[in-house]
């Protein structure tokens, strides 16, 4: 076995030139992908942890048609105190689940007692809220200028940094909101300016946020009424399974038509950002099977090559009384070091180049988040998976020519020039 | 029965429309540690007759025995295997592996057929290295040998497995007058050390003077 990877290893490096060429050509296949994944890999993830650890949060419920009628904030379609309750149960049951805050979502007016503008508010519990959105606070400046450690008390309101700039509103200064509530009558509170928030990608990225129990009073809603309740779950690649899960179990509760009362959607439904990370994900793909062509390619061709100028050699070989078998495992191990030290090579500076993009961080903006820092990272798995692809390719791409080699006629052979 | 039993054998290459008769209705019969030559023009059918003795081709008519097997008869891998066990092979071209050194060239057979242990290897050889006289050159590769050296690995090789019958088609027409002699004198020593049949052919007048039995062929049949 060593021998014949011995003979497989000085046969490749008959021809230098062509040989490194050609490895030169795997490696550069295998590097794409490796950076092409780390790169896009760990700008998909931090852009999902910036949506769901600061803003949406993983998956909301709601009352059944909410998320189809989000962009009017209607008041009308809100999860009453029994039905919370009820739904509390569910999520305190399920191990899955790490937390889950309760969340007025609605639309108000916004004045400076001198303008007036429109304002979508996120009225939460701040104590659950961090809970689900660790980082709620990341997006936010307060005028103490470092986050206090009740982000919000009754009576304030953080807003916007466009609202803010246009009304010319600054921190601690005061604000009225004026809001109409499901029964069309209108009433109005004032709060003081606590902090503002810098927008985020989505359609729930430009909301001001306050407490939920001044919201309930704004709006004259029974006690414990919410719109939305936001959850986050222990082990986030479990996503999928729990949201089938909890789908499910709230397709239970039915309506006196045998309609579903609640509906519950992951952040993929909910931001925009999920396509874009489909995206990612196809061109992932597609690198890879560029890369797979590649290796195919050019390791056909220079087996088909090296079978073709080494056919009295084979012929000798098989006049020699070598079996067929033993000729195709010479050739498939020649196919098989070809990638082999492709790979090595190309996992070498893959992982250097990937180190050193770690070290020299860059940094990129996206939408009006500026300063992300992209830190690329490959799992050992991922690199397993692609170099194994590669070594696979390799030898099945050699199969032919071996399989040529190893029918070959001495007599044939041996009589070619 | 004799080493080698040549019945009746024809062998016809049809081309198209044309039909050569390379070997006609041949009958022969080669004893064992006998030092044979076939000699003749060209086209008269010297490789045709070492192939169907090498096990390499199959006769259109007739039968072929080979230590007593008739192995007309075999298929394919049947006959590698036979090949690999009872004969050897000595080449025109030299045909060892460019990218083995003469030693390795030599240890191939015992390797990729025989599977035979490193320490019985390294004995078998250096002995066969030695008995050749290349004992000394043994690390270097081919293509830093000359023609006469070159061949004299190759005798090395095919009797390294310790073959009945070493087979040999125009082993010395790449090689001067000189070495050509020399090898021809190499694989009658080694017959008369080892008791190994050499049949081998050539059109060299020179080296027909080293012969023992001589076999002439015309146009596909023996005279
Ligand atoms: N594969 C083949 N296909 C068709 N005809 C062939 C083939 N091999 C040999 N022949 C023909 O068979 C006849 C005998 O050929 P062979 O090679 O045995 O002669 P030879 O005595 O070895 O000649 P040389 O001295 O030139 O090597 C020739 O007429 C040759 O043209
Ligand atoms: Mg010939």
């Amino acid at each position: 076995m060593i021998r014949i990877f011995k003979i497989a290893l000085r046969n490749l490096m008959r021809y230098k030139r062509r040989t490194l060429l050609t490895s030169l050509l795997i490696t550069l296949g295998l590097l794409m992908v490796i950076l092409f994944s780390g790169l896009a890999g760990s700008f998909k993830e931090m852009m999902i942890g910036q949506i769901t650890d600061s803003n949406l949060a993983q998956m909301q419920i709601h009352k059944r048609g909410y998320v189809s009628s989000i962009d009017t904030s209607p008041l009308n379609l809100t999860i009453n105190q029994k039905s919370c309750k009820k739904i509390e149960k569910i999520l305190g049951e399920n191990p899955d689940i790490e937390a889950y805050a309760p969340r007025i979502k609605f639309s108000a007016m916004l004045s400076n007692f001198k303008e007036t503008t429109n304002i979508r508010l996120n009225a939460i519990d701040p104590e659950k809220e961090i809970k689900v959105c660790p980082n709620v606070s990341d997006r936010m400046k307060f005028g103490s200028g470092k986050v206090p450690d009740i982000l919000l008390k009754p009576g304030e309101i953080i807003i916007p940094e466009k609202l803010a700039a246009g009304l010319k509103i600054e921190i601690g200064g005061s604000v009225v909101l004026v809001a109409n509530n499901k029964d069309g009558s209108v009433n109005g509170l004032n709060f003081r300016v606590a902090g503002i928030i810098e927008s985020i990608l989505g359609p729930q990225g430009k909301e001001g946020y306050m407490h939920i129990k001044d919201a309930r009073s704004l709006l004259r809603m029974e006690k414990s009424e919410v719109i939305e309740i936001a959850l986050r779950i222990k082990k986030f690649d479990k996503l999928d399974d729990v949201y089938t899960d909890l789908k499910s179990v709230l397709a239970k509760f039915k309506n006196k038509k045998g309609k579903p009362v609640f509906e519950i959607h992951t952040w993929k439904k909910l931001s925009p950002f999920s396509n874009i990370a489909k995206m990612i994900d196809i061109m992932t793909v597609s690198m890879k099977i560029i890369m797979i062509a590649i290796v195919l390619i050019s390791i056909l061709n220079v087996m088909m090559m090296s079978v073709y100028e080494r056919v009295r050699e084979i012929g000798t070989m098989s006049a020699m009384g070598t079996s067929p078998g033993r000729i195709m495992g010479l050739f498939l191990a020649e196919g098989l070091s070809l990638g082999l030290i492709s790979t090595l090579v190309g996992n070498v500076i893959g992982i250097a180049g990937i180190y050193s993009l770690n070290i020299y961080k860059i940094s990129y903006t996206f939408g009006r988040m500026d300063n992300l820092l992209l830190s690329p990272t490959i799992s050992f798995s991922e690199l397993a998976w692609v170099s194994a692809t590669v070594l696979l390719v390799s030898v099945f791409a050699t199969l032919q020519p071996a399989y040529k080699a190893s029918r070959m006629e001495p007599v044939d052979a041996l009589g070619h020039v | 029965m004799a080493l080698v039993q040549i019945d009746n054998v024809s062998k016809i290459y049809q081309t198209g429309d044309v039909q050569v008769k390379a070997l006609q209705d041949v009958t022969i019969s080669i004893d064992e540690a006998s030092f044979v030559t076939f000699v003749g023009p060209s086209g008269s059918g010297k490789t045709t007759m070492l192939n169907l003795i090498g096990c390499l081709d199959k006769p259109t008519k007739g039968k072929v025995f080979v230590g007593k097997k008739q192995v007309d008869a075999f298929n394919r891998r049947q006959l590698a295997a036979f090949r690999g066990s009872f004969l050897g092979f000595i080449f025109q071209a030299f045909n060892l592996f460019p990218v083995l050194t003469a030693y390795e060239n030599v240890e191939y057979p015992l390797v990729m057929i025989k599977n035979k242990s490193i320490s019985k290897r390294k004995e078998m050889v250096l002995k066969v290295l030695e008995s050749v006289g290349m004992l000394n050159q043994k690390d270097k590769f081919p293509d830093q040998l000359s023609g006469g050296q070159k061949q004299r690995v190759a005798v090395a090789r095919a009797l390294v497995t310790q073959p009945k019958l070493v087979l040999a088609d125009e082993p010395t027409a790449n090689l001067d007058k000189k070495s050509a002699v020399n090898v021809i004198r190499l694989m009658r020593a080694m017959r008369d050390e080892l008791k190994t049949t050499f049949i081998f052919s050539t059109h060299d007048p020179g080296v027909m003077e080293e012969a023992e039995v001589i076999h002439t062929l015309e146009d596909g049949k023996l005279v």
